[in-house]
């Protein structure tokens, strides 16, 4: 479509890439949690200290392990548990003191698949707009049935639907208010590719429009693919907060290890300017590169190798992953 | 305190059309059973008996039945109905939405009194099918009526909420409303009790209740119509202060 100069003008700088729904960092966070913690009567600390700003419009994935504490974190956003310390404001109002202005601007879909049964999909879904205190809109209720794929299913009970659709009838719900703020807690727990797919596609239009999403999920490659900024959480403790692009250039980073015949007691001067370190006890070099550089380095590296006269049997290369981040993070706070 | 009132009446429909879906459940089956004390009663053992304080004794026990019928049914609506969204988790949505206590106490006791009543009225046509009826102040007879509707609605409420299985919510119902009406004067005047008994009785708030709306439909009373309102009011503060401190100390809803 674009001849190649005009794809030259048109590649936006890396900056320009940021979708226009996020607000600049400067502006006030739509969620704004100080020092909450809770401990239920059980006497299990659930959450310590947590402190989380949730910008405006932006897709936030929250990452954790189970019993990690994500569950009740939304559960006190939402006004389902009771905070211990610290406080909570959603778009300026208090949770608290101001909550029937904090909740109506929020949508939750919890993980359980906890519905109704006898009622109609139309009803339930009706009923919780009309909880939110809105006026009954049924061109808006027919168009989240639509979107969700439901609207065939309208005056079906709900007991009769399969576990996927119940799911869909629970996002229709949360949806069925307009809200600003919506929570998706594990959406994709137990769901088939296909819904997977319809309520990605949901989320990404709900975004352009501006609603800010909060998801919480133990699949790292949801996060992958919706998230703008990812948190992780672990033992009741956020444990990272990080720019999805930042953690993706880490992620791009690829290591090759190259296994030597003999061993060596330092970097060979022939090959300084590579940055290589040694590994397995002086019989293993290691460079590390970045795939999405324009050269990896490597042919040169395995040149110089040659022509310093070292020899080598086996090459391994191996990329960390979000994963792997979250992996060592979770572990490191056994 | 109370300005969502698309809410309060969202649960309400909600609440009805529930009854509206076990019609037969809900208004045929006490109807039924309320019409089988008539005619036991009130046709086959009542022609035995004689007037009980000048009145006919198949006319008698028509305000104690509808009492009894209005108890256990407020009692059971209204547990139910809170019960078993947090049976089914779906009291997370009621929770995280921007309604206030009071709105949801108004929409599902509303919703439960309302059909308490409706079912009173019912049964009280259904008695006028088989025994003379007269109701001397139909005013104070629907005072009460509501009254005690809304009164065993909160407390039906608070047995909802209190109940970790539906064995407890059957409990309250059967070991402890049931025995309380029938020993509080239904079938008969608890002036027939030995003086010590109706000591006794006095302490039974059941009595309160179908003594004055007995007054309501023949003048006769166990005890003052002005008691009999009194402690009404005196049961429904105590069933509202229990659910202010429910809410306020998230008592079994929130953790």
């Amino acid at each position: 479509m674009f001849s190649p100069a005009d794809s030259t003008l048109a590649d936006p700088s890396p900056a320009d890439r940021t979708p226009p729904a996020v607000a600049p960092a400067a502006t006030a966070p739509v969620i704004a949690i100080a020092g909450l913690s809770k401990t239920y009567a059980s006497g299990f600390q659930a959450l310590k200290t947590i402190d989380l700003d949730i910008r405006r419009g932006e897709i936030f994935a929250l990452l954790g392990p189970n019993g990690a504490g994500k569950t009740t974190l939304i559960s006190i956003v939402c006004g389902i548990v009771r905070a211990s310390t610290g406080r909570v404001t959603v778009d300026g109002h208090d949770i608290l003191a101001d909550y029937r202005a904090a909740r109506e601007l929020i949508g939750l879909v919890p993980q359980e698949l906890t519905t109704d049964a006898f009622e109609s999909v139309w009803d339930t879904v009706s009923f919780s707009r009309g909880l939110f205190g809105k006026p009954k809109n049924p061109a808006h209720i027919e168009k989240v049935l639509r979107d969700l794929s439901l609207w065939e299913k309208k005056d079906s009970k709900i007991m009769t639907l399969s576990g996927g659709m119940k799911r869909r009838v629970l996002i229709a719900k949360a949806l069925s208010h307009e809200p600003r703020i919506l929570f998706l807690d594990e959406p994709t727990a137990g769901v088939d590719v296909e819904l997977r797919k319809d309520m990605w596609e949901v989320v990404r239009r709900l975004r352009a429009s501006g609603v800010t999403i909060i998801l919480t999920t133990h699949y790292i490659e949801e996060a992958e693919q919706m998230a703008d900024r990812i948190g992780v959480i672990n033992k009741g403790e956020i444990v990272l907060v990080e720019e999805k692009a930042t953690l993706m250039r880490e992620l791009g980073r690829k290591q090759l290890t190259i296994l030597l015949n003999g061993r060596v007691d330092a970097v060979p001067e022939a090959l300084a300017g590579y940055g290589l370190t040694l590994a397995r006890e002086g019989t293993a070099l290691v460079y590390t590169y970045d795939t999405q550089g324009e050269r990896t380095g490597i042919t040169g590296l395995l040149q110089d190798l040659a022509r310093a006269g070292i020899e080598f049997h086996d090459l391994q290369t191996t990329q960390s992953s979000l994963e792997d981040i979250f992996v060592d993070l979770v572990r490191q706070r056994r | 305190m109370i300005s969502n009132l698309r809410a309060v009446r969202a649960i309400y429909v909600f609440e009805m059309s529930r009854t509206g879906r076990t019609l037969l459940q809900s208004i045929v089956s006490p109807v039924l059973s309320t019409s089988l004390y008539f005619v036991v009663f009130g046709a086959a053992i009542g022609s035995r008996i004689s007037e009980i304080e000048g009145v006919p004794y198949g006319a008698f026990i028509v305000p104690g039945l509808i009492m009894l019928l209005l108890l256990t049914q407020s009692v059971a609506n209204a547990s139910f109905g809170i019960y078993f969204p947090r049976f089914t988790g779906t009291i997370y949505e009621i929770l995280s939405a921007p309604v206030s206590y009071g709105e949801i106490v108004l929409g599902y006791v509303g919703a439960a009194a309302t059909k308490s009543i409706v079912l009173g009225l019912i049964v009280l046509a259904t008695a006028g099918l088989f025994v003379p009826l007269q109701i001397a102040h139909p005013v104070w007879m629907l005072v009460f009526l509501v009254l005690t509707a809304v009164t065993f609605s909160l407390l039906g409420f608070i047995i909802g909420i209190w109940a970790d299985g539906f064995e407890k919510l059957q409990l309250v119902p059967l070991l402890v409303i049931t025995p309380l009406t029938f020993l509080g004067g239904t079938f008969y005047s608890i002036s027939v009790l030995p003086p010590a008994w109706q000591t006794v009785a006095l302490f039974n708030p059941v009595v309160y209740l179908i003594s004055g709306f007995r007054w309501a439909f023949f003048e006769t009373a166990d005890v003052h119509v002005g008691v009999s309102l009194g402690m009404t009011l005196v049961f429904l503060a105590a069933c509202l202060a229990t659910i202010a401190w429910i809410f306020r100390t998230g008592y079994r809803l929130k953790a």
